[in-house]
């Protein structure tokens, strides 16, 4: 396939940014979208110019790492991750647009790389349990009602990619935090912290100046793996539980 | 608890899904009262005279009016200022537009900005319309609402006003009766669909009641 990209490039968090518009020629229907970028960038430093540079780890859909809004789309046109999708969704002669994760909270680095740090703060926050280190726990000690572990389970896929916030117009990150606060907050593990946690990561998804919701729905229809839009009436729901908890008290 | 409820974003959402299911039942209320128009003016005027009335002799004339008019001016008044603030957190939390636009990705969450603010001035004008009688085409008649909607609606710019308002009404609650659910966390994946009916339903016959009026006079069903 020969394919022309568009992709923002940016010299440092201070630069001005713009897109810059590259061939690449050659690309198989197998490569995944990020093997595309290398040979980009394999071509780009054989010219001697400066390499695009993104985010990316696993390169299996787990890490979360990798970050780029294709055509609009966060982690481009299918339901995964960034390094999970290929080439197979392009056709010959396309044009494909490549920008960064677009949210205050999440300043830009340097070209597709942004700062995601903000959201380790949001699980400093709360996103634990306190629990004694040494050996691991007996598991029956502590019974998991089956619902219970299968919805924890289902948040606990959150891979914290920022996708949610990508794609959000408002750029939220109620989705991520709502994962994180439902996973923990339905275990008996995750029992007494469960109004703190709440209010604390909510609080500090604010300070670091995230938007809010609007129930667009952008956040669920983007995220890989497919926390739900309900995970955030839960986080609602746990914060108004808190919020009268800590009233009483 | 409220400095709680009003520095937190979700907090504040709580506040607009509040103030707003306030005023939609207030509205539901409102709409079915008007359609007492199609009974004529002797009955109209007497539901209208009836509303100053109401709670007596516990309340004073008219004090259950005034009640209702402060609650509602108190949910008109929290659901715009949050409604404000969340709106500029939003737009400060996404300075950089994305090159590759993509049409429909904010679409409920512009018509319910825009609508709002279409509500809010529509709210204005509609008080000193029938209400004060300030901005009435000739004549107010204070007691005698009847004639006072045949004027309004006797003009063409009432009837674009009011019908442009409704619609967007209509829109502000098909998103934001579902969005108020969820906001509150009662909605689940297992009542999506019914709170998304219920939205519909609220918002079709909330148009169509109040469309029916200014259509009344225009067709001389109402005169
Ligand atoms: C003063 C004029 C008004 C303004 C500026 C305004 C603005 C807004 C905005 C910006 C939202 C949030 C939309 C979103 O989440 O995407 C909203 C939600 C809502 N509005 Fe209004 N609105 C106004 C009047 C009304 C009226 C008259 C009603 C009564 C029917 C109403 C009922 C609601 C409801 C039920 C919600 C849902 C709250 C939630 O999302 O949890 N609004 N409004
Ligand atoms: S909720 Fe989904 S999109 Fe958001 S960070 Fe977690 S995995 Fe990524
Ligand atoms: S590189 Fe790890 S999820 Fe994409």
């Amino acid at each position: 396939m020969k394919l022309t990209l568009r992709v923002w490039r940016q010299q440092n968090a201070d630069a001005d940014g713009a897109m810059s518009t590259y061939e690449v020629d050659g690309i198989s229907a197998d490569m995944s979208f990020l093997e595309m970028l290398d040979t980009l960038n394999e071509e780009l430093i054989l010219k001697g110019e400066d390499p695009v540079a993104f985010d990316h780890d696993c390169r299996e859909g787990i890490c979360g790492a990798c970050s780029l809004v294709i055509n609009g789309d966060a982690h481009g046109p299918e339901r995964t991750t960034s390094c999970q999708l290929h080439m197979r969704s392009f056709k010959d002669g396309d044009t494909i647009d490549v920008e960064p994760w677009r949210a205050s909270a999440f300043p830009v680095v340097k070209d597709l790389v942004v700062d995601r740090s903000a959201f380790d703060r949001i699980i400093q926050a709360g996103g634990y349990v306190t629990a004694p280190t040494g050996a691991a726990p007996e598991a029956h000690a502590t019974p998991v009602p089956k619902p219970d572990a299968d919805f924890a389970f289902e948040h606990a896929e959150c891979i914290g990619c920022g996708a949610c916030v990508a794609a959000c117009p408002n750029g939220a990150a109620m989705l991520f935090t709502s994962a994180k606060v439902n996973h923990l907050n339905v275990l008996p593990q995750g029992a007494p912290e469960r109004e703190t946690r709440v209010l604390d990561m909510v609080a500090q998804m604010d300070e670091e100046g995230f938007g809010g919701c609007t129930l667009t729905g952008e956040c669920a229809t983007a995220c890989p793996k497919g926390i739900p839009l309900v995970s955030i009436t839960g986080m609602n729901k746990e914060w108004l539980r808190a919020t009268r908890k800590a009233g009483k008290r | 608890m409220t400095r709680t409820m009003w520095d937190s974003s979700v907090g504040k959402k709580t506040v607009m899904a509040v103030s707003g299911l306030i005023m939609l039942a207030y509205l539901v209320v409102h709409m079915l009262g008007n359609l007492k128009i199609f009974f004529g003016s002797d009955e109209f005027n007497s539901y209208a005279h009836w509303l100053r009335t109401l709670g007596e002799p516990f309340l004073h004339y008219e004090w259950a009016l005034w009640i209702i008019r402060v609650v509602l001016v108190a949910a008109v008044v929290a659901h715009a200022i949050s409604a404000y603030q969340l709106s500029r957190r939003d737009i400060r939390a996404r300075p950089t537009k994305y090159v590759h636009k993509k049409p429909r990705a904010s679409y409920a969450t512009r018509t319910m900005r825009w609508g709002g603010i279409i509500l809010g001035l529509f709210i204005v004008w509609h008080i000193l319309d029938l209400t004060t009688g300030t901005v009435h085409p000739d004549g107010f008649q204070a007691g005698h609402p009847y004639q006072n909607v045949i004027d309004t609606f006797s003009t063409w710019y009432g009837n674009v006003i009011y019908i442009a308002a409704v619609l967007a009404l209509g829109l502000h609650i098909r998103h934001g009766f579902w969005s108020a659910a969820h906001t509150l966390g009662v909605g689940s994946r297992r009542r999506d669909r019914a709170f998304k009916a219920i939205a519909n339903v609220l918002a079709l016959v909330l148009t169509v009641g109040f469309i029916s009026v200014p259509v009344g006079v225009m067709t001389g069903v109402v005169s």
